[in-house]
Order: C-alpha cells, then sequence, then structure tokens
C-alpha cells in the first residue's frame, strides 16, 4: 500500500493535462480528492502506528548496487505524511479560489503540485537513502518549477534559480555523504545503518558524512547561512509558499535530522553543529523579520527562525544519546518532544498566515506593511484568523503555539545541567540566546497583526478598499487555525496520538510510545520557563511600541542585505572569473595550444623519468658507430639547424628536403632498402608539393624578413628536445624484453613463402595495417580533390 | 606547356618512360623477394605519368590512361579487401594468405601468393591516390 501511496500523486499529475477537455471545471476539483483520499487513509492508520507497529515494505529497483524501493512507516514518517496530504489538501482548496481558473496555465499548477506531493511523500517514507536522495531532488526539481511558476518575471526566475542551485549544492553534498555512509555500512537501509550505530562513531568518515549529510538538511532547511533562498522564494504564488516554504519542503531537512539522529547523535559534533546552527539561524531570522516591509517576506524570514528553533531543539534533545540511565535520557529527551510538537504547531499556524496573507494580497492588491492598515474593521474573519495564527507563533496562551514555547524553554534550561559534550559554562548561552530570539518572535508576530489590521485604512495608498473574502477563500486558514485551538485543549491526546511515536522512532535506545510520553500541561507551577515567557511578553510588548526607535531594527524598513549580496557576487565572481580565465589560456592561438602541450609533454615525461626508479641511461650494448653515419647525421644536423635560419621561404624547404635525403642515407647504412626506396619517393613529392604552396601563397604581405625570434619558442623547442633525447636512451637502456623480431626473420619463408621480411610483415603478418594505410591514403587524396573542387565553386 | 616546345625532354620521356614503367612492375612482382612492392611500385608508376604530364600536358595523361584515377583508388581498395575477406570463405581468419609452388608454361617453377592479390590492391590505390592528387591540384593551377 505504501507503494502505492506515493504512486498515486505521479499518476495523477500525469492525468491532469486531460483535464483540458473540461475547461469549465476547475482543475483543483479533480485534484483534491487525491490529497484528501491519502489523509484519510493515513489517519486510519494512527492506531496502529502509535500502538508501537510500523509497517516496512520493499521491491527491488536495483539489487546489484544495494538500491531498493523500501519503505517504512513509523511514527517519525506517519507525522510528516499527515501533514503533507493534510495540508496539501487544505491548499489544494484554498488554490481553487486563489487562483483564476482561465488566466493562468492552472493546469501546470497542479501537475507540478501533485509532483511534489509524491515526492515529499517518498522522502519521508522511504528506507533507502539512495531513494530518499532521488525524492529529496525531485522536491528542488517541483520546488524550483512551482516557485518560477510566473516566469514572465524576472524576480520569479531569479528566485527559482536561487533556490535551486542552493538546495541542489546541499543535495550533492548529501548524496556524497550517503555514499560515506554505505561506504562505512555496507548498505543503503538506514533501520540497518542505525542498527550498526553504535561501530560507526569511531570511523574516520564518520564526520566527513556528519557534516555533508547535514548540509544537505541546513540547504533544504534554510539555516544559517543557507536561508537566503528562502525570501526569494516568496515570489511563488501564496498557495506554494503557504505548502512548500512553510509546511512541507523546509521541514525535509529537520526529517533528516530527526531520522539520522540515532545515527549520528553519538558524537558530540553532532550534538554542537545541529545546536547552534538552529539558534544562530533562529535570532538571526527572528531579527531580521522585524525589518521586513513586505508580508510574505516577513513570514519567510519568521519560518527560517522557526526552522532554526526546531533545529535547535534537535540537536539538544540529542544529548539524550549520551546517558543510558532512562531517567536523564528522558530529562534531556524533552526536547526532541518539543521539536516534534513545534514542528505542528508551526506547520498550522505558519500555514494559516500564509493564507492571510495571499487573502490580504488578494484584497487590497499590495502585501506591503507601510501601504497597509486598519483592516480590522473591513475583514473581521480574516483578522481573527490572523490573529489566532500570529499568537500561536508568538507562544501565548492559550493557544498550542504557548505550549511547545514552554517546552522550548523547559529544554533550553535542562541542558543546563548537560555536561557529556565538553564546554558546560557555553551552555548558559543556549537559554538566553532562546530567550532574546523569543522576544524578537513575539516582536514581529505583533507587527504582523497590528500593522496590518490595526491602526487607520490607508486608503490613498491602496487601488481598491478592500473587503472580506469569500467563504471558500476563507475555508482552509480557518479549519487550520481551529487545529491551534483544539491542540491547545488535548495535547495529550495529540501526543499520544503521533507526538510520542514521532519521538520513539527518532530517538532511538529502544524507545516506545509510553516510554517516550510527556504529559503537557497549561500550568505546571511558577517554574523559570514561565518567568521567561512573562519577560518575553512585557519585554515584547516594551519593544514593539518603541522599536521604531532603534535603528538597529528598524533601518528604513529594510536593512542591510550581506549574505544575498555576497552570493549575487560570488556568483558573478563565478561567471566573470571563469569566463576571464577562459580567455586567459583559450586564446585561440594555435602556437600558445602547441606551447601547452609540448610543455605538458615535457614536463610529464621528465617527471615520469625522475621518479621511475628502474630507467637508466646505459649505453654498454650500443653498436659501434661508423664513419658514414657520423658523416651523414652531420650534414642532416647542418640542415636541420639551418631551417629556422632561413631566410627565404626556398631555403627552408630545399633545407628539409636535405634531411629527408639524408634520412634515406641513414636509411641505406642500416640496411633497410624498401624504406630508403619510400622515402627518397616520398620525400620529393613532399617537397614538390611544399614548393607548390610556395608558389601560391598570396602576393600581399609576403612575409620575406627572418622568423622572430622568441625566447619561449626556445626554451619549449630545446625543453621537448633534450625530453625525447633522454626517453629514447632511457627506452634503449632499459628495455627488459627480447624484440619479436626473431620470429619474423624465422618463419617469413617458412610460413608466408616470402624473402622480403619488410614486405611480408607488411602484406601478410600485419596486412590488416596496410589495409587502412592505403584507406587513409585514399580519403586524403578524396579530401584534397574535394576541397579544390568544392572550394573552387564557393570562391570563385 | 604547348606541345612541340621541347623536344628533347618530350622525346627523352618516350623511353624513358617506359624504363620507369618496367622498373615499376619488376619492382612489383619482385617485391616478396627482394626490396620492393606495391607501395613502391606504386609511386614509381606515378612518377612515370608525373614525367608524362611534365614532358607534354595533362590531356595528354588524360589520353594516354584514359581512366578516373579517384576509381583507380576505389578498386585497389576493393581488391585488397577482398583479398582479405576471401580468406573468410575457406574458413580462415580476415586477411589469411595461401600460396603454393607451380610449374607454368613458360616461367617454370614458380610461386604463385595471395599476397601478391593484396599489393596489387596497394599498388592500384597509391597509383590511383598520388594521380588523384596531383592532376586535382595540376589543373587547379
Amino acid at each position: 500500500m505504501l507503494h502505492v501511496l506515493i504512486l498515486i500523486p505521479f499518476l495523477w499529475a500525469a492525468l491532469i493535462p486531460l483535464m483540458r477537455a473540461l475547461p469549465r471545471i476547475h482543475p483543483g476539483w479533480a485534484v483534491l480528492p487525491v490529497p484528501a483520499l491519502l489523509f484519510a487513509y493515513l489517519l486510519s492508520r494512527i492506531p496502529a502506528v502509535s500502538g508501537g507497529e510500523s509497517e516496512f515494505v520493499s521491491l527491488p529497483w536495483m539489487p546489484d548496487l544495494g538500491i531498493d524501493l523500501s519503505l517504512t512507516l513509523d511514527g517519525w514518517s506517519l507525522l510528516f505524511a499527515l501533514l503533507i496530504t493534510g495540508i496539501g489538501s487544505l491548499v489544494v482548496w484554498y488554490s481553487m479560489f486563489y487562483m483564476g481558473k482561465s488566466s493562468e496555465s492552472i493546469r501546470h499548477f497542479y501537475v507540478y503540485l501533485l509532483m511534489f506531493m509524491g515526492a515529499m511523500l517518498g522522502v519521508v517514507l522511504s528506507d533507502n537513502l539512495m531513494v530518499l536522495y532521488a525524492f529529496w531532488e525531485l522536491t528542488s526539481i517541483a520546488s524550483f518549477l512551482l516557485i518560477a511558476f510566473w516566469y514572465r518575471r524576472e524576480r520569479s526566475r531569479y528566485g527559482a534559480l536561487k533556490s535551486m542551485l542552493i538546495t541542489v549544492f546541499g543535495g550533492l553534498a548529501m548524496f556524497a555523504g550517503f555514499n560515506l555512509l554505505y561506504g562505512m555500512t555496507g548498505t543503503y537501509s538506514i533501520r540497518e545503518i542505525a542498527a550498526q550505530a553504535a561501530d560507526l562513531s569511531g570511523q574516520s568518515l564518520f564526520l566527513p558524512a556528519m557534516i555533508l549529510v547535514l548540509l544537505g538538511a541546513f540547504t533544504k532547511s534554510a539555516q544559517f547561512p543557507f536561508h537566503i533562498w528562502l525570501p526569494d522564494a516568496m515570489e511563488a504564488p501564496t498557495p506554494v509558499s503557504a505548502y512548500l516554504h512553510s509546511a512541507t519542503m523546509v521541514k525535509a531537512g529537520l526529517y533528516l535530522v530527526a531520522r539520522m539522529s540515532p545515527i549520528f547523535a553519538g558524537g558530540s559534533e553532532w550534538f554542537w553543529i545541529v545546536s547552534l546552527t538552529g539558534l544562530i539561524t533562529l535570532l538571526y531570522g527572528s531579527f531580521k523579520a522585524i525589518r521586513q516591509t513586505d508580508l510574505k517576506a516577513l513570514l519567510a524570514y519568521s519560518t527560517i527562525s522557526q526552522l532554526g528553533l526546531i533545529m535547535s531543539l534537535l540537536g539538544v534533545g540529542s544529548a539524550a544519546a549520551f546517558y543510558d540511565d532512562p531517567a536523564r535520557a528522558a530529562f534531556f529527551g524533552l526536547a526532541t518532544t518539543a521539536a516534534v510538537f513545534h514542528l505542528i504547531n508551526h506547520a498550522v499556524f505558519k500555514g494559516s498566515l500564509f493564507m492571510v496573507v495571499g487573502i490580504v494580497d488578494h484584497e487590497a492588491n499590495t502585501r506591503d506593511l507601510r501601504k497597509l492598515g486598519g483592516l480590522m474593521k473591513l475583514m473581521p474573519v480574516t483578522f481573527a484568523i490572523a490573529l489566532i495564527g500570529s499568537f500561536s507563533m508568538a507562544g501565548l496562551p492559550p493557544l498550542s503555539g504557548f505550549l511547545s514555547k514552554e517546552m522550548f524553554f523547559t529544554a533550553m534550561v535542562n541542558i543546563w545541567e548537560f555536561d557529556a559534550a565538553g564546554a558546560q559554562s557555553w551552555m548558559l548561552l543556549l537559554p538566553i540566546v532562546a530567550w532574546v530570539a523569543s522576544v524578537f518572535t513575539f516582536v514581529y508576530s505583533m507587527i504582523l497583526v497590528f500593522k496590518t489590521f490595526g491602526g487607520r485604512v490607508k486608503a490613498d495608498k491602496l487601488d481598491k478598499l478592500p473587503h472580506e473574502a469569500s467563504a471558500g477563500l476563507l475555508a482552509a486558514p480557518i479549519l487550520l487555525v481551529s487545529l491551534a485551538v483544539v491542540f491547545a485543549l488535548i495535547p495529550n491526546a495529540l501526543a499520544s496520538a503521533l507526538i510520542d511515536p514521532a519521538t520513539a522512532a527518532i530517538r532511538g535506545n529502544g524507545l516506545t510510545a509510553e516510554t517516550a510520553h510527556v504529559s503537557i500541561h497549561f500550568w505546571h507551577g511558577w517554574t523559570p520557563e514561565l518567568f521567561m515567557t512573562l519577560g518575553v511578553v512585557l519585554l515584547g510588548i516594551l519593544l514593539y511600541r518603541t522599536y521604531t526607535r532603534f535603528s538597529l531594527l528598524d533601518r528604513e524598513w529594510s536593512g542591510r542585505d550581506t549574505l544575498n549580496r555576497a552570493y549575487n557576487g560570488g556568483l558573478s565572481l563565478l561567471e566573470n572569473g571563469g569566463r576571464r580565465a577562459t580567455d586567459l589560456y583559450m586564446t585561440g592561438s594555435v602556437r600558445r595550444y602547441l606551447i601547452y602541450i609540448l610543455l605538458f609533454l615535457a614536463v610529464s615525461l621528465c617527471g615520469t623519468l625522475l621518479l621511475s626508479p628502474n630507467i637508466r641511461l646505459g649505453m654498454d650494448d650500443y653498436a659501434p658507430i661508423t664513419f658514414y653515419e657520423v658523416a651523414m647525421v652531420i650534414v642532416m644536423l647542418a640542415a636541420a639547424a639551418a631551417v629556422p635560419f632561413a631566410r627565404s621561404r626556398v631555403n627552408a624547404i630545399l633545407f628539409t628536403g636535405a634531411v629527408g635525403y639524408m634520412v634515406t642515407g641513414l636509411f641505406l647504412v642500416f640496411r633497410a632498402p624498401d624504406l630508403a626506396l619510400t622515402q627518397m619517393i616520398v620525400e620529393t613529392v613532399s617537397v614538390i608539393l611544399f614548393l607548390l604552396c610556395f608558389k601560391f601563397l598570396p602576393k600581399l604581405k609576403r612575409e620575406k624578413e627572418k622568423p622572430v625570434f622568441k625566447w619561449t619558442n626556445l626554451i619549449v623547442a630545446g625543453g621537448v628536445g633534450v625530453t625525447m633525447t633522454l626517453v629514447a636512451l632511457a627506452a634503449m637502456g632499459s628495455s627488459p624484453f627480447e624484440p619479436i623480431s626473431e620470429y619474423f626473420l624465422r618463419e617469413s619463408y617458412e610460413s608466408a613463402g616470402g624473402k622480403n621480411v619488410v614486405n611480408v610483415i607488411l602484406v601478410d603478418f600485419r596486412g590488416f595495417d596496410t589495409l587502412f594505410e592505403i584507406m587513409v591514403l585514399g580519403i586524403a587524396s578524396l579530401g584534397i580533390y574535394g576541397l579544390i573542387k568544392l572550394g573552387v565553386k564557393t570562391n570563385p | 606547356m604547348p606541345k612541340g616546345s621541347d623536344i628533347f625532354l618530350q622525346n627523352v620521356s618516350k623511353v624513358v618512360f617506359f624504363i620507369i614503367l618496367a622498373f615499376a612492375l619488376y619492382l612489383f612482382f619482385t617485391g616478396h623477394g627482394s626490396p620492393g612492392g606495391g607501395f613502391i611500385a606504386g609511386l614509381m608508376s606515378a612518377g612515370a605519368l608525373l614525367l608524362l604530364a611534365l614532358a607534354y600536358d595533362i590531356e595528354t595523361v588524360r589520353q594516354v590512361v584514359p581512366v578516373d584515377f579517384k576509381l583507380v583508388t576505389a578498386v585497389g581498395l576493393l581488391i585488397a579487401l577482398c583479398t582479405g575477406t576471401g580468406a573468410l570463405f575457406f574458413g580462415e581468419p580476415f586477411l589469411k594468405h595461401a600460396f603454393g609452388y607451380f610449374d607454368l608454361p613458360l616461367l617454370g617453377k614458380t610461386e604463385l601468393h595471395t599476397a601478391l592479390i593484396f599489393d596489387l590492391g596497394v599498388y592500384l590505390a597509391v597509383v590511383g591516390v598520388t594521380m588523384t592528387i596531383l592532376l586535382t591540384i595540376g589543373e587547379d593551377s
């Protein structure tokens, strides 16, 4: 059933283009049943999973490579699958009212969306790392397509490209990390790797694998400093922002970190990297969110900071892995429960807030906070939704956000007592940073509600006076915020149904849903957490009243943008640098390329000669040198040396010819009559051809003067000459095998019936070479024929 | 060069042309036993034709050897290829040669060798190639 579950969205996506036949029906109606039915099925699995069952199915895909389509449904996967299908249904519903039926290529939209949904289900259900990676990249691609849905706008394309580059960068790093894991364990199955986790932590590849996997998770989940793609992804249609960039895709990184916790949590590096990255992201995102003027940008930074919060909780929760004592483990493991709880809460309130912003955008035609205000009376229902969503985000009672924020504070205070990862005094920093970030969170939540809905209506800045949205548009966010209230009322039912099995699945250590249970109360006495929340509210209200006076918080509503500038600068540096580097060496001059080739030849050969131990330049077994050889070599050297100094081309050609005839002479002396004959005729023909070329050189710019002297040429030529001489000497001096020529001399007459061994070799022993050599000649002649005959036609 | 402008060259060429051709034929047939072979013989024959072209003109060469030299190349390649393929019919590997000694009417005991047919292919190809190149360039200028 799990395979079918993933397959359905893809199959359905393939069918959506057929909706063209029914132009009067919004294609969203055809899409809606898919996530709704999947959601219903997954709901029916809750009792079994919370009872401790976990489903595991496997189909062979590439069994030789250890890649199987194995899927598993445990508490953690189930939670994500429910989020994906549940919020997916609401987003599809919302998009039906948000997106026009005819004006946009609406069917494409749903194809991409279904593709994304299937891929995301694949990510959370996969047990095989390679399958997970495949689905992971598919979510990147679907997200790319969805961000650039309005592809005629330059900003959309920019945002899509940016998100693609960053998430694919992380995805590839993760791929490498997965392969390192495979190298250490010999399996791609997550559960089998987790079973070997104890042997892993000592290995040298453990830390690289961890960092690479984390890179993937951090880029996907928009952690500092890879968060910069998320604000630019807000160019996507609002349903996409609500679905992908708040509730599901950006949580894929969190999913992965939690999924990998049983494998990596044994190392203290994991604790520090995950917690600190999460905290930095939390603080930075909440700080930046205050300075945004665009509602969606504010929500984007808020998403970044909330993701950081969950990430830090996952990191802190890994402290439980350091203790065998169940009580201590549970004490620190509370953070994991808080992370899971906040993950649910965030998906709920952030989804609704995005939908609210979409409604405001739809009604007022702007998302700019400087133009908005006083919508409270005009859009009371929207205001109510926004109020509940924001208060849950700020962590105010009586909403579910309050509960998870309290647990967050508890976890951060508890970590004071953690003493296994070294540097205990630094632990003090964690709750302080968390608390400051919460103050900022409170402030931007208030900005979101009261700058939009409070104050006076700025009618002069708006195109039209907004009014309440249609019931269909409001239905989805209403359902979501009511969940925020319901979860707050029955947190323990939610906990036993979803949170505890999820926590048990990602904490490992043989935890079950019962033992992982943490009772959630609104009132838990006069604890430090309560005072922290009180402080957040008091300081937050104070800061909200006065923050425009702090230039750091309100630098003309936007502020500096260092990281994006670094990204853009880096990209253009890559492009320009790449082009300049290419221009530097790809000059188009053949002389340059020859120098590269020859220098490489000389350097690599000389280097090999120097480094090889078995090379010797001995001259013991050389034949004695005769007078004729000496004489001919001297003439040949003189002729060759004269070529570069020749003042005219004719002289150079004649000197070359002289070298050729001297070679003929050497062939004679070395007793190679066939070669001598051939060499003589070929030399004659080529000299004639050279002279022909010379005759037809253009009259203009005829080069009479001496060739230009260049030191580089001399060095390169000398180097190559010396190199080849050394190589020849070394080859002669250290040839370890007997030549096979004895065989030819012996067998030429016996088995081939010829006395001219050279000819016998050419036509008999090695006739195959000759066959193709005459073919080369034929091709050359046809080439010349074609060049001359066709050249005449085009160039009369 | 118009006809009759160089009487010495032309008359000497008439004789030398056949001497060169004869030498080329000798080189061709003796190639398996002594220095020589299809390649050198081909170049030599082409040299004879080139001498004719220099003494008279290209038209004369065309009249003396009224063939398309591109075809000669093709035929040469085909012969060489067929020699190789022929071995396949006897269940031997490609380009496996056979030879034997026969008593021929005029020549007496002679060695006949399929390698000679292969060499003939080489010869024709080389003649064709060389003449194609020379004639193409010559007619262009």
